[in-house]
């Protein structure tokens, strides 16, 4: 329906234009032979039917984003529909994983997803914000756009790579060194203890959070100094005019100013932390348990769909249906109200400047 | 009195500032790390069998990555020759003429979510309509998968950068009598020819790395194959079995592996800066 009214809508311009176009036409070809004027009018004809036919050819390419969406969704509904049909909306919550008696529920991928990412996102928030803060308030102009630069390349590498390195490198090495200092200090509190108990063998829910932490980072640090950028010179000015230190500066000026835009960011970083496959299936130990300990390995929606996968068959394949439609469903949410915050930050600054 | 809120004020400056140069170190750091990690071990398991030889069977010695290659070269060139001018005629669509219309509107927030959306879904709604449909892997459903994921970004840079061109350029060529669909592709297309060629390369850059949705598409072969209607093998799973796997060739052959896609990712967005920053005046 949309569609259909915004199209007239552009059309009705659109020939109202054309219409002005002939008019004028018609006005300084009148003293022209009428052989002339035929065939003048006969190329605006011909123009106006391509420019409908290029306007058409655009819109419908620009369609395919909406129809890819709307088809993901359906397809996954119709693939997943069998699971929902026998275990109903309790699916979400249901505490198990059992391939052979086919008994299966959520709940732990969804726990080892969302567990994962909230870990990622406590880190790698005050990180990024720390670097947004040193682009642009405290880096000497000539460092910033090679600095800018690392980190954009940082979000550029693979995050198979990141698996990889989680696995090989930063894994013997949290088992050897992070773990144990971990459970010596934090583990040795009352409420933190259980947080941190179990096997040190480097690999499980934290270690994945650890590796999302520095994939996530870029992103949520590119979106922050952006709209960083946008605060309008003459605040920022004033309050250094004022006597304010960069702290003050940034703490009272800048942050609330871009506070939206700033949680869209994180949101960001929230959305692609929770639908990262590689670097997450390589670390994070792929077991179907809940367990109190970060430490345990565990799994997250996206490193269950890309282990089980291959093997799947019949109601197996349509529970991992159901789980990709989750966590789609989830990361639409995560990522539509990022994109509705940063949308509003700009805004205000169309406004205001 | 006076003097120790001056004080405070000072101390809290430095260590925010001191905090926030800790952040940048360790970004950097982290960078750092891992590319010599990924060069140390990369380079090391280099050599020309890499290159002229395909993937090993279980047990065997040597082999190479011959068909990973080939095969993510194809897949990646099908997934660009498809996603550059779907995602070029979409951007003009809403850089042209998206400014009255409700579509147009909803299509670009659509489109920014699409750029985040999990890749792995990408991949389970390709299997959904076309590898259950036919009952086979191919190279078609992973270029499909890949395309996909490339056609935001295309879009997205193909209509911030026609958004930059100046207005009186757009009018000008009205004055001239132009027809909308010349003014479009002929002036504003061109002057923005940097940009686009930048958004281009980076959607590049971004499916060359990508696995999660190849692994319910393409899948892999073990063999060289150019068979697009078939499974085809390619880098980023042949990386995810190969360093999963026990032995110890397979595991360096996934270090090269890595090595390559990288060293290519990294190209390419150095390319796409520097070309743009050339050929952009100002």
């Amino acid at each position: 329906m949309n569609t259909s009214t915004a199209g007239s809508g552009t059309l009705d311009q659109q020939s109202l234009d054309d219409t002005k176009e002939l008019g004028a036409f018609m006005e300084t070809s009148s003293a022209g032979s009428g052989m002339l004027d035929q065939r003048r009018l006969q190329t605006v004809k011909r123009q106006r039917f391509q420019d409908f036919i290029f306007h058409k050819i655009t819109l419908s390419f620009s369609l395919i984003v909406l129809v890819s969406l709307i088809g993901i969704i359906v397809s996954l509904a119709i693939a997943a529909w069998p699971t929902f049909k026998k275990f109903g909306i309790e699916f979400i919550w249901r505490v198990e994983w059992d391939i052979i008696n086919e008994e299966f529920g959520a709940a732990i991928a969804i726990f080892g997803t969302l567990a994962s990412a909230t870990i990622a996102i406590l880190i790698a928030m005050p990180l990024s914000f720390g670097i947004a803060l040193f682009l642009t308030e405290t880096c000497p102009t000539w460092l910033r756009r090679p600095l800018g630069t690392a980190i954009e390349l940082l979000a550029a590498v693979p995050s198979i790579i990141y698996g990889m390195f989680g696995l090989f490198i930063f894994a013997p090495l949290f088992a050897e060194y992070g773990q144990p200092a971990l459970q010596s200090t934090l583990g040795q509190m009352p409420l933190l203890a259980p947080l941190f108990g179990g096997a040190t063998n480097g690999i499980g829910i934290l270690a994945a959070g650890l590796i999302l932490a520095f994939m996530i980072l870029p992103f949520i640090a590119a979106v922050m100094r952006d709209v960083f950028e946008i605060v309008p010179p003459i605040l920022r000015e004033s309050a250094y005019g004022v006597g304010c230190t960069t702290w003050e500066v940034v703490r009272y000026i800048v942050l609330p100013y871009t506070q939206q835009g700033v949680i869209g960011g994180v949101m960001l970083g929230l959305g692609r932390a929770l639908g990262e496959t590689m670097a997450v299936t390589f670390v994070i130990g792929n077991s179907q348990r809940i367990s109190a300990s970060l430490f345990s390995p565990g799994s997250s929606i996206a490193s269950t769909l890309a282990n089980e996968f291959g093997e799947a068959a019949d109601f197996h394949l349509s529970t991992l249906f159901a789980l990709g439609l989750l966590l789609f469903v989830i990361t639409f949410i995560v990522l539509a109200l990022a994109k509705i915050l940063i949308i509003r930050t700009e805004r205000a600054k169309g406004l205001k400047t | 009195m006076n003097q120790n809120l001056y004080r405070k004020r000072i101390m809290i400056n430095r260590i925010g500032i001191s905090l926030s140069m800790l952040a940048m170190t360790l970004g950097l750091f982290v960078l750092l790390w891992i590319l010599s990690v990924l060069f140390i071990n990369g380079f090391k398991a280099l050599d020309l069998n890499m290159f002229f030889q395909s993937t090993p069977a279980p047990g065997t010695e040597g082999g190479g990555l011959a068909n990973a290659i080939v095969g993510s070269l194809m897949l990646v060139g099908f997934a660009t020759l498809v996603s550059t001018p779907v995602g070029i005629l979409a951007g003009i669509y809403l850089a042209e003429y998206g400014d009255t219309s409700k579509t147009a509107e909803v299509t670009r927030f659509m489109t920014d979510i699409m750029l985040s959306a999990p890749s792995i879904v990408l991949g389970l709604f390709v299997y959904a309509i076309l590898v259950a449909q036919v009952k086979h892997f191919s190279g078609w459903a992973g270029t499909i998968a890949l395309s996909l994921i490339a056609i935001p970004v295309v879009l997205r840079t193909t209509e911030n950068m026609l958004r930059l061109v100046p207005g009186s350029l757009r009018e000008a060529a009205f004055a001239l009598g132009a027809p909308r669909w010349k003014v479009a592709t002929m002036v504003t297309l061109r002057a923005a020819k940097a940009g686009v060629v930048t958004g281009v390369l980076l959607a590049l850059a971004r499916i060359s790395g990508e696995t999660a949705p190849l692994l319910f598409t393409a899948l892999n072969n073990q063999f060289f194959s150019l068979d697009m209607n078939g499974p085809m093998s390619n880098l980023p799973v042949v990386i995810f079995q190969f360093a999963l796997s026990p032995y110890d060739n397979w595991v360096r052959l996934a270090w090269g592996g890595a090595l390559l896609i990288t060293l290519t990712v990294l190209v390419l967005n150095i390319l796409a800066r520097v070309y743009f920053r050339d050929k952009t005046p100002g």
